[in-house]
């Protein structure tokens, strides 16, 4: 009886631990952050302060369309954007409004190649990455 | 007798428009609409020719400018679907008109440059100049059924 109330209660509880997905970005920002050390020693923990200001810092090494990353995710990271190059639509990035945002590691990593040397001109470092998703998380 | 015109119906409403000729096969692979469309629309395979396909999945390091490389397993699907699902493979409809003006071996790589998408897209700038629009392969901009192929 024990055992199969035990057993209701894990299924139960299984969509909440779908919805918050934090053991896959968890890991993710983890592999980062292992990053960040071996390029660091004095690194200490990601910043979601640093990620917002990754977010919307005007840069001028990259595409003229995307000097910023809210050339398509806006200013504010919970609103739908828009593809500056294609017009194509975009989710939000912001974590709360959606929770898929950051939970699979290849799929993370192609993004950030591709939109670091579109908007930043150059890769994103361990860290400048770890504090973006840090920001995202947050908002 | 019935069974036949039942038959036929059913026929019909799973081939929904060969008989209109807007309407284009949508893609149905899942990696295809995940890799091509992160930045755009997933383009139906059936506007190029299956040669033009192969040419832009050996050349996606520069693709209309834009380093769009993919690792070689998902390159391997993304080619299969899209060369085996090409205008001339398909050559019905829509694929077909666009397919006319294919020279051939012939490997165009702007579905925009079409003469049949031209004939069709006779617009003032002000229009391509909308900020929905962004840019003449946003179908999406204007067709709200582009995904499924529809293109009224």
């Amino acid at each position: 009886m024990i055992r199969r109330l035990m057993l209701v209660a894990a299924v139960a509880a299984l969509p909440f631990v779908a919805l918050a997905g934090d053991a896959r970005r968890d890991a993710i920002l983890a592999d980062y952050a292992a990053k960040a050390r071996a390029a660091d020693k004095g690194f200490a923990a990601f910043s979601a302060q640093r990620g917002e200001t990754l977010f919307r810092t005007k840069w001028t090494g990259g595409d003229s369309r995307t000097t910023s990353c809210t050339a398509c995710h806006t200013a504010n990271p919970r609103q739908p954007g828009q593809n500056a190059k294609t017009g194509r639509a975009i989710d939000p990035v912001a974590v709360s409004v959606n929770p898929k945002r950051f939970t699979d590691p290849a799929t993370v990593e192609k993004q950030f190649t591709r939109d670091c040397r579109s908007v930043l001109g150059r890769d994103c470092t361990p860290l400048e990455k770890g504090d973006y998703i840090t920001f995202m998380a947050g908002q | 007798m019935r069974l036949l015109v039942t038959l036929a119906g059913v026929l019909l409403a799973a081939s929904p428009a060969f008989a209109g000729d807007d309407w284009m096969p949508p893609v149905r692979d899942a990696t295809v609409l995940k890799e091509c469309g992160a930045c755009h629309m997933a383009f139906q395979p059936g506007f190029l020719p299956a040669r033009s396909w192969t040419r832009m999945m050996g050349s996606l390091a520069d693709h209309f400018g834009e380093d769009a490389s993919l690792p070689d397993d998902k390159i391997e699907i993304i080619r299969a679907y899209l060369t085996a699902n090409g205008g001339d493979v398909v050559n019905r409809g829509r694929a077909a008109k666009y397919m006319q003006w294919v020279a051939p071996g012939g490997t165009p790589q702007r579905i925009t440059e079409n003469p049949d998408f031209l004939r069709k897209h006779r617009f003032p700038e002000s229009v391509w100049t909308d900020p929905k629009v962004v840019t003449r392969s946003n179908c999406a901009a204007c067709h709200s059924g582009a995904e499924r192929g529809y293109y009224e």
